[in-house]
Parts: C-alpha cells; sequence; structure tokens
C-alpha cells in the first residue's frame, strides 16, 4: 500500500494523462466546433490543422476563423489575437511558482500548451494539497494538445454536414468547464468567503469594462483587478 | 498541403504573439525568487480568470452587456452538478445536454 501511495506522489507522466481525462469532452467538443466554423470560414483541413497546431488557443481560432471569412487584414487578425490571448501573461505568471528549478527550457515547453482548462486543472491539482513536476504537466498538456488537434481535424472534414455545431450546444462545453474548473477551485479554499469575493467582483469588473474595452481586454482587467482585491482582503485579515 | 501564403502569415503571426505571452512569465518568474505580496496576488489569479471567463459567456456578446437567457437557463444546473459531484466531466455532460434540450426547445 504504502508503495503504492508513493507511487500517486511522484512526478509523472500518466499521471498527468489521466488528470487530463475529465476535460477531454470540453476540448473535443470546442474543437470539433472549432474545426467546423473555420471550414465554413473558407479554411481548408490543412489550414485549420496548421492553426490548432501552432496557435492552439480555443476562443482565438474561432476569433481568427470569423476576422478571415469577414476579411479583415492580416495585421488586425494578429493583433486581435494577442489581446485575446494575453490573459496567459496571467496564468503563465501564476502557474511559474510551482515550477521553480526546472530549466527555462522545460518551461518553455510547458508555457507553450498552457490553455484556460490545463491551467484550471494544474492549480485545482495544487490547492487540493498535491504537487505539480514537468512530467506530470507534460502528460497533461500533450494529451490536451492531441485532443484538440484530432477535434478540429475532424470538425474540419465533417463540416459540410454539420454547418451549425452550436445547434447540439457543443458551444457550451467552454462555459461548463469553467464553471467547473472555479467550483473546484473554491471548494478547495479555506476561507471560502474570499475567493467568493474575488470571482463576483471579476464578474462585475467584466461587465464593467464590457462598456469601455473589448471583451477580451475586460477579462484581462478584471482579473488584476480582483487579485488585487482578494490579495488586499486577505492582508487586512491576516493581521 | 493546400495552405495559402496570406493565411500561413495570419497562423504564424498569431502563434508567434500567442507563444510569448505564454512561455515569458514561466521562463522568466521561476527563475527568481518573487516577493510575497506578488505570490499572494498571484494565487488569486485561477478564480479571477476563471469567473472573467464564466462572466463573459454569460454576460458578454458581440462585447456588449447582455443577459444571455439560454445560457443562464443552462448554466444554473450545471453549477448545481459541479457543486454536488465536484465532477469535471460530469459538469461538462450536463452543461452540453442542457443547452442541447434548451435549444432543442426555444
Amino acid at each position: 500500500m504504502e508503495l503504492n501511495h508513493q507511487a500517486i506522489q511522484k512526478d509523472s507522466f500518466i499521471q498527468g494523462v489521466k488528470d487530463c481525462v475529465p476535460t477531454l469532452l470540453g476540448y473535443l467538443s470546442i474543437g470539433f466546433a472549432a474545426g467546423v466554423v473555420g471550414k465554413t470560414s473558407g479554411m481548408s483541413v490543412s489550414e485549420i490543422a496548421l492553426m490548432s497546431a501552432l496557435l492552439y488557443a480555443g476562443s482565438g481560432q474561432f476569433i481568427t476563423a470569423g476576422m478571415i471569412a469577414a476579411s479583415s487584414p492580416i495585421s488586425a487578425i494578429i493583433f486581435t489575437i494577442f489581446f485575446i490571448n494575453l490573459r496567459h501573461l496571467l496564468l503563465s505568471a501564476a502557474i511559474a511558482p510551482h515550477f521553480k528549478g526546472i530549466s527555462s527550457w522545460k518551461n518553455l515547453v510547458i508555457g507553450s500548451q498552457l490553455t484556460d482548462e490545463s491551467f484550471g486543472v494544474a492549480m485545482n491539482h495544487v490547492s487540493s494539497g498535491k504537487n505539480i513536476g514537468y512530467r506530470w504537466m507534460l502528460g497533461l498538456n500533450m494529451t490536451a494538445y492531441l485532443n484538440w488537434l484530432l477535434a478540429t481535424i475532424a470538425g474540419g472534414l465533417l463540416g459540410k454536414w454539420i454547418p451549425h455545431p452550436e445547434v447540439y450546444g457543443l458551444d457550451f462545453a467552454l462555459p461548463a468547464m469553467f464553471i467547473g474548473l472555479l467550483v473546484l477551485q473554491l471548494h478547495s479554499s479555506k476561507k471560502l468567503w474570499v475567493p467568493m469575493i474575488v470571482a463576483l467582483s471579476s464578474v462585475l469588473i467584466v461587465i464593467g469594462a464590457s462598456y469601455i474595452f473589448t471583451g477580451s481586454m475586460g477579462v484581462i482587467i478584471a482579473a488584476i483587478l480582483s487579485s488585487t482585491i482578494g490579495a488586499v482582503i486577505q492582508k487586512w485579515t491576516s493581521d | 498541403m493546400d495552405i495559402r501564403l496570406n493565411i500561413l502569415i495570419i497562423i504564424m503571426g498569431s502563434a508567434l504573439v500567442t507563444l510569448i505571452p505564454r512561455v515569458l512569465p514561466l521562463v522568466v518568474l521561476s527563475r527568481i525568487q518573487l516577493p510575497n505580496g506578488l505570490i499572494r496576488w498571484l494565487q488569486h489569479i485561477p478564480v479571477a480568470v476563471m469567473a472573467a471567463l464564466i462572466a463573459q459567456e454569460l454576460f458578454i456578446t458581440e462585447g456588449r452587456f447582455a443577459f444571455n437567457q439560454l445560457e443562464w437557463l443552462a448554466a444554473l444546473p450545471t453549477l448545481a452538478v459541479a457543486i454536488i459531484t465536484r465532477s469535471l466531466l460530469g459538469t461538462v455532460i450536463v452543461g452540453l445536454v442542457c443547452m442541447m434540450l434548451l435549444r432543442w426547445l426555444f
């Protein structure tokens, strides 16, 4: 038994793969929908596959497809994607303290495949008291990456028969997954009311910011401000 | 391989501007000792980002505030299942089924 317990605790690629499984349905349905949207915007299956392999970002790929369909200028598309994906800066910074002492090259590999979901799973893992290591993170990321790639290709291939994937509710996999990840994160908090205030202020700031900025900028502003609120409350209450 | 040049430039460009914010903090911050205040701040990022992403899905349509009714109707049972089961897969399945039913009904 004790040996078994130790095997679970150590940094394992296979454990990372297993911990990715609960999110796979989300990657598959959103990836499929992204492939269909890419196809209907006039992209070839090769282009969809290349975009998944290199860009590897759900919302970014939907928006790119939409802007290609609308014949937007190349510079406008790249600039928009930069802003949409800028929130990764915060995810990457928040996860960085858990990957101290591993090489820059390994950090680069982990970062290149960081997504909202893999970040969420990793942070839930941390807050439930488990360690995250390079191999575990690689198992988690590689599984998600391959599923995303295959799902978008499948969407691209089958897109002509299913032109409106949202009819089947596939697009809701994304908010559903975020809801699940948030609840898991809240559940593992010691003082529940602090993260509840952070979550609530984040929601209100996103709504407020939508009157001033574009949606993706709102997410970044909300994350920065509500984390600051959380840190300030924590500092006050700990004295 | 049918990849057009303009699409290739879009993919390469957007991939590059996405990669840099993804890897830069991990590579730089994991090498230095962060002050406690910053670590305390970073600990709130997961909840803050997840809540912001949910809000964007449920309250924002095309960049403006909107009360997305169907999303809300589907979000409530999804949230209930997440709290009761604490299963990510269960939550996604219930969310998808609810949305499918709602789109079919309305």
